[in-house]
């Protein structure tokens, strides 16, 4: 019944889903909401380098991402606001990619499917990146669980306990930039700050503890992967934002039923 | 008798500032010091540097190895974003058993509190909350930054007497900064008059009639108002105190008496 490519898209997209939630949820308690768009937009640049270069998208995106989040971590609390950091880099990053991409020779590359997605012509490699970088993220985020936490709670008490905050944070860097790499193919640049968010946001109002927070913030991912592709495939619409509109759907049934709970 | 913590010639840089210098600082096991001075006297940010929050610019921090401490820092807050129980705070970062979660809730006061949320805590729960994670593990040490920060008077007397009683049971050193200077003197070992530098220190009735501590605080050490009403002449009088201690004598002589 499901065809083939139906089913890697599935599996990418839930693979996704979980690769994004261990992240997800400190992007929204450490507030790197704009963090995360930022290191997603520079992926652009990062896919006009690979093609330049001629090395694999993956490493390229990757490595631009990594620049990007330490090169914005850098700036800021040197006199620049941190919004403000990001908002040049976010945005410059994203221009910067469109116009490199826009002067390599040979045909004019189709930008879209790395701005919105192309999970319907994710190959079996593709697969094998997603589920591995997925793999990488998890068990980075699980080795440092307990000093991220703390760290996030408050530096100082990180410190004074023999932690060093600022590792943990390049550890959350780390992982932003393999999520990024990761979800490319399957939401595209735009839309990978949305899956980092809306199912952590989504999985807040129902948790009382952080572990729970990360489970829930992972089944509401899962759910919308499939939805959303399922969506996409009925009503014939792009799929990444289907994913995305999905997410956002279950964001409003959580938030109305907080609201009903009083 | 071996420091538990101690810094030499320490200086810390906030950007390009120097909000602290040549501060030598020791404490001994089970002594009990009060750092008091004006806002923006660098009270947190030594605090700060000997927990190791904090990188010195010159000068050194040496804590005892192994050294078991328990840190309340200033004005922490819980972001709602993040659902976190009391019990699972105190786990951070080292998983503790439930009985030893119980016992540091109790000795804070905090008893009734485990399965609360952090962020639904009035300022007192969570200060208390606070101080039960810094009692976990036997700490050698207890350095608390301005404690009783939202408790009122009463909340605060029996949260000095907590700290003392704490003392003299666990016989841990207990290093505070504090602007409750009048409750404060009374129950300190030993008090360290901060302005940028150490401007003098000693027994709290010396410290009360040293030069260098009138010149911050007034004449009157009748409790926090004293400091707050000096606060605008203080930058003159400030100036003053700076050339004053810079030849070092009456520093020294502070520090005999």
């Amino acid at each position: 019944m499901l065809d083939d490519f139906l089913v890697r898209a599935a599996l990418a997209a839930v693979g996704v889903a979980l690769a994004a939630a261990p992240l997800g949820v400190f992007v929204v308690w450490r507030r790197m909401a704009y963090f995360g768009d930022a290191t997603s937009h520079a992926a652009i640049l990062g896919v006009a380098l690979a093609l330049a270069l001629s090395v694999p998208i993956f490493a390229g995106t990757l490595i631009v991402s990594l620049l990007v989040a330490f090169g914005v971590a850098q700036l800021s609390g040197r006199g620049y606001g941190a919004d403000m950091v990001l908002g040049v880099v976010a945005h410059a990053a994203l221009a910067l990619g469109l116009v490199a991409a826009s002067l390599l020779p040979g045909p004019r590359l189709n930008l879209e499917a790395y701005l919105f997605g192309d999970i319907l012509a994710v190959s079996r490699s593709d697969l094998a990146v997603i589920w591995g970088g997925g793999a990488l993220v998890a068990a980075l985020i699980g080795w440092r669980w307990q000093a991220l936490l703390t760290a996030t709670v408050s530096p100082d008490l990180a410190a004074a306990s023999g932690l060093n905050p600022e590792r943990e944070r390049v550890v959350l860097m780390l992982a932003l930039a393999l999520v990024v790499a990761v979800a490319l193919k399957v939401v595209g640049a735009l839309l990978i700050g949305a899956l980092l968010i809306i199912p952590a946001a989504a999985a807040r109002p129902l948790s009382t503890t952080p572990e729970g927070m990360l489970a829930g913030t992972a089944a509401v991912g899962v759910v919308s992967a499939l939805g959303g592709l399922w969506a996409a495939w009925t009503f014939d619409t792009p799929a990444g934002p289907s994913v995305v509109c999905a997410a956002a759907v279950l964001f409003a049934v959580a938030a109305l039923a907080r609201a009903l709970r009083g | 008798m071996s420091a538990l913590v101690e810094a030499r010639g320490l200086a810390v840089k906030q950007g390009p500032r120097e909000v602290l210098r040549d501060v030598d600082f020791s404490i001994a096991p089970g002594e009990i010091v009060t750092v008091v001075g004006p806002n923006g006297s660098g009270k947190s940010t030594l605090l700060r540097a000997l927990v190791g929050a904090l990188k010195p610019s010159r000068g050194s921090v040496v804590r005892q190895r192994g050294l078991r401490l328990g840190y309340v820092p200033q004005g922490l807050r819980m972001d709602a974003t993040l659902p976190i129980t009391v019990s699972r705070f105190l786990d951070l970062p080292h998983r503790n058993s439930a009985e030893a979660r119980a016992t540091a809730l109790n000795e804070a006061g905090a008893g009734d509190l485990a399965g609360r949320q952090m962020s639904a805590l009035s300022g007192g729960q969570f200060q208390r909350v606070l101080l039960a994670r810094a009692l976990l593990n036997t700490p050698q040490i207890l350095i608390l930054d301005e404690p009783t920060t939202g408790l009122d008077q009463p909340a605060q007397a029996q949260f000095y007497l907590r700290i003392e009683d704490l003392r003299d049971r666990l016989g841990c050193a207990v290093l505070m900064v504090s602007h409750e200077l009048h409750v404060v003197m009374s129950a300190s070992d030993r008090v360290i008059c901060l302005n940028g530098h150490v401007c003098c220190e000693g027994h709290p009735e010396v410290v009360a009639q040293a030069e260098e501590y009138r010149a911050l605080f007034g004449s009157g050490t009748k409790g926090a108002l004293a400091l707050y009403r000096h606060e605008h002449s203080h930058h003159h009088d400030h100036d003053h105190a700076h050339d004053h201690t810079h030849d070092h004598a009456a520093g020294e002589n502070c520090d005999a008496g």
